[in-house]
């Protein structure tokens, strides 16, 4: 038997919970990088749901290896997006040119672990709770860094598919949305506050009864923010990522403390057919999250947004085989490493680490150059200022991409 | 109990058994091994005592589904194998179209089944072993597959768990699923052999690597035929040396297959493995090592799945007061729970389909091969904003199929007076809602005193979260109880 409010709940009533009393040992001035705890930063993550191709999307144009790997699906030189050191964007992401040429946008490359696996499932999970390939750990990164921080009706939210990853984990309060916040407030708000005094007995009911408290706790801070919240912005595009982008901006922008949004843009898994699906894809991250990235400048927001992509894996260098009389049938298969983006006000532009090489693969596949754990471990520093040692498995040096 | 003895008294059962159930008793066996629990199906085992009971639905397990799948299961099909030759995009995607039209209706006659049945046990098993042995459309993309895949299921529900694993093995939609279709001697595909091991029958820890490599060569050469799909063997795949799996040879030649499963169920942690897994799905989410241990002695000499439930059922663990309530109840036991216990109008079946999907529950498609994680993974915020949705609407009987025969049906479906499916099919039925069902009445009469004294109503496994409302009317009782949180647990 178990009792029924958290102790969460039991330390947020008694304002208990301050910023270093979750970090024995570790005094705040060591962990707080300036103004770090006081404003109010948001982490926007964006998941590629499906394993995205990276050598299609930052291209190594200059490298004679890539069109003999790539016959039918690689992208002409003419076409392509030069960024520097011989790598370029694929040209669908020209959405993202002003980001890269205002040095607010990061390109991490070869992001990957050692001992990769290519299942999906298994491979986003590793990524998800920053473990090792064999070590299983049941929650997320995101989830353990929030632990470490102030306590909220509404510690991160969840739009597009409700699919939690990095931010599983206990004590940590997630609201998925399914779209317009004001919808999700009045929908919340006919729900009644759980009675203080009730007795329940299972783990199972004290879930429900949680979700249900905060649930109604972070439709009433909504609430209060709903007065200053904008419309949906026209200016967003019209499209699964745009929507959730636009619904993250209208949170950001309302003033509610929410430090993480996650979003998600499915359908990279192009085993056949790529390049025709990869190149949407493409615009319609691109597109978004540069329309995402206008708001927040015109809000003055974008020093303290950090977006930031990952996905389970990259895909495999060589094109595979589709058919001999459609050229537009082949796509790639599972593999290891592959490109992200940071973009961010206090974002270091330019390029981050070493581009893998396309003459030394392991088993067909990238090696990767960086871990990915480098760049969480890096935004629990540097952007949460927090240690990031408790997040991830193992110790990582950080990376250069904040400014 | 005074409120048992008086529920037993309105149902003018006159003398029970010693040992009859108590109605509270029958509930809970009944929503644990089904889908909630009817007026009807309370009353049916009110004279049982609890081995009668347990028999009595054992006994009740189908292997046929009462309503008629969709009918182009049984005509003819397109030409799969012209598909795959195809490099006509506007012919592939028309086809692909059609395919997930399909997959609806295929979703749709299961959620009628689960409705109309009067063996809901069977069901729970049938989705028990698709969680269990995951297979999804959105990879295998052949509905004809995943519908004899859930044939499959629905003919071991309760048979020879040793029979399923061997089908599963060569199971088409299985080979696609797990990529056993693409696994050729010289480079064997180890997708099914891991998962086999990690998911399906032993569980992390109780394997080697080496012993995922070898099992994968031993499941080379089973393949999809593209004409009918079904699985033949092709001896130019198959690796036919001698295997090494968990220290024993599977000797060269045909049917490593089978051998290889064999060795893997004889391994020690084969039946205490499936035992945790029906613990969690019928009793509570801790096993109890002993009674694990217990369990699994009756399931391995001969794999039969029925002895190893009746005494999984007769656990005193099952029937123990500190587990009731402690399971969560998935999108698809809440809806079509709602809809038996209370004898509702069948909603459209389109309204189960796309409320499954946005409370997780996508038949036909689990989200990866572990299955559905289920327990307190199926509520968070935003599902808990849609379950309550979902309930106040079947309460209301909105999203109920028009009574005028208008309505497009899928998978000829029909509407259903109730989930005693005594007089199908007739779209002049009134349609249910909760505050003229006769669900409702048979509930208020079965625990009237409630009204005045007992605060645990017998829908729910525990005491209501919420306090209950003065002077409200037993039908509106009833539509708060459906929202209070004790209602998502059982």
């Amino acid at each position: 038997m178990t009792h029924g409010t958290s102790r969460r709940d039991l330390l947020l009533r008694a304002g208990m919970l301050g910023f270093a009393g979750w970090l024995p040992g570790i005094s705040a001035a060591q962990t707080t990088a300036p103004g770090a705890a006081s404003r109010k930063r948001t982490l926007v993550l964006v998941e590629l749901n499906g394993g995205n191709d990276g050598l299609n999307t930052v291209i190594p144009i200059e490298d004679p290896l890539y069109a003999k790997l790539r016959p039918r699906l690689g992208i002409a030189p003419d076409d392509v997006l030069p960024l520097a050191d011989g790598l370029a964007l694929h040209p669908s992401l020209t959405a993202l040119q002003p980001a890269w040429a205002k040095r607010d946008m990061a390109v991490l490359l070869g992001v990957g672990y050692p001992r990769p696996n290519r299942s999906h499932f298994r491979s986003i999970e590793i990524w998800d709770t920053a473990s090792d390939s064999n070590q299983f750990l049941s929650d997320g990164w995101v989830a353990r860094g929030l632990r470490q921080k102030p306590r909220r009706a509404t510690d991160a939210v969840v739009l597009g598919r409700p699919y939690l990853g990095p931010l599983l984990g206990p004590e940590v309060s997630v609201v998925a949305l399914g779209g317009d916040p004001s919808g999700f407030v009045r929908q919340a708000n006919r729900v009644s506050p759980v009675p203080e005094l009730h007795q329940t007995r299972t783990t199972a009911l004290d879930h429900v009864i949680d979700t249900q408290m905060k649930l109604t706790a972070a439709g009433r801070e909504m609430q209060s923010k709903l007065d200053s919240m904008p419309a949906r912005s026209e200016d967003m595009p019209k499209s699964g990522l745009g929507d959730q982008l636009a619904t993250a901006a209208q949170l950001i922008l309302s003033g509610l403390d929410v430090p993480v949004i996650k979003v998600s843009l499915s359908g990279f898994d192009t085993h056949v057919y790529q390049r025709n699906t990869h190149g949407n894809l493409l615009r319609q991250f691109a597109e978004a999250v540069a329309a995402f990235r206008t708001m927040m400048i015109a809000a003055g927001r974008w020093d303290d947004t950090l977006v930031l992509t990952y996905s389970e894996f990259g895909r495999r260098p060589a094109e595979n085989g589709g058919t001999e009389n459609d050229a537009s049938s082949p796509g790639t298969d599972h593999g290891t490493a592959a490109p992200h983006f940071a973009l961010g006000g206090g974002v270091r532009g330019g390029l981050v680490g070493t581009q893998p090489s396309l003459d030394q693969l392991d088993a067909q596949d990238l090696r990767h150059t960086m871990d990915f754990r480098q760049v969480f471990t890096t935004v629990a520093r540097t952007w949460w200022g927090i240690d990031g040692s408790q997040m991830v498995s193992g110790s990582h040096a950080p990376i250069r991409m904040f400014a | 109990m005074r409120g048992i003895v008086l529920a037993l008294a309105l149902i003018g059962l006159g003398a029970s058994p010693a040992d009859a159930l108590p109605v509270e008793e029958a509930r809970h066996l009944l929503s644990r091994t089904g889908f909630g629990a009817s007026v009807a199906e309370v009353r049916s085992l009110a004279r049982d005592s609890r081995e009668q009971a347990v028999d009595r639905l054992l006994a009740g397990i189908r292997t046929v589904p009462t309503v008629p799948p969709p009918e182009w299961v049984a005509g003819p099909r397109p030409e799969w194998s012209k598909y795959y030759e195809s490099r006509d995009e506007v012919m592939r995607s028309a086809f692909n179209r059609a395919r997930e039209v399909e997959a609806d209706e295929l979703r749709a006659w299961w959620y009628q089944e689960m409705v109309a049945t009067p063996s809901p046990l069977t069901e729970r098993l049938v989705l028990f072993w698709h969680n269990h042995f995951a297979s999804s459309h959105d990879k295998v993309r052949h509905t004809d597959l995943m519908m004899r895949q859930n044939q499959l299921f629905r003919s071991q529900a309760a048979g020879d768990y040793r029979a399923l694993v061997h089908a599963i093995a060569v199971d088409p939609a299985m080979l696609r699923y797990l990529d056993g279709n693409t696994s050729r001697r010289n480079r064997p595909n180890e997708n099914f052999a891991r998962e086999l091991f990690e998911l399906f029958t032993l569980g992390e820890g109780h394997y080697t690597e080496a012993d995922i490599k070898e099992a994968a060569r031993a499941f080379t050469g089973w393949q999809i035929r593209e004409s009918d799909g079904t699985a033949r063997f092709r001896n130019e795949f198959y690796d036919d040396g001698e295997k090494r799996l968990f220290g024993q040879t599977i000797p060269a030649g045909p049917d490593s297959h089978r051998t290889a499963i064999e060795i893997t169920l004889a391994q020690p942690a084969a039946a205490p493995f499936l035992v945790r897994k029906l613990w969690r799905e019928f009793v509570s989410p801790d096993p109890d090592p002993a009674a694990v241990t217990r369990l699994a002695a009756i399931l391995t000499p001969d794999w039969q799945l029925k002895p190893v439930l009746r005494a999984l059922l007769l656990e005193p663990a099952f029937w123990a007061e500190a587990n009731r309530g402690s399971l969560v109840k998935s999108p698809v036991d809440l809806m079509v729970g709602t809809i038996r216990s209370f004898d509702l109008a069948m909603p459209a079946t389109e309204t189960l389909v796309n409320r499954g999907r946005q409370l997780g529950q996508r038949l036909f498609n689990p989200p990866n091969v572990r299955g559905w994680p289920g327990h307190t993974t199926w509520i968070g915020t935003q599902t808990l904003l849609v379950r309550r949705e979902v309930l106040q609407q079947l309460a209301r009987g909105q999203g109920v199929q028009p009574a005028q025969g208008g309505g497009e049906m899928m998978g000829g479906g029909m509407m259903m007076s109730g989930a005693m499916g005594s007089t199908p099919a007739v779209s002049t039925v009134p349609q249910r809602r909760i505050g003229r069902a006769v669900g409702v009445s048979g509930w208020t009469d079965l625990h009237k005193d409630w009204e005045a004294t007992d605060d645990q109503p017998l829908i729910l496994a525990l005491r209501p979260v919420e306090a209950p409302v003065a002077n409200q009317a037993r039908v509106q009782r009833i539509e708060r109880l459906l929202l209070d949180p004790a209602y998502q647990v059982k």
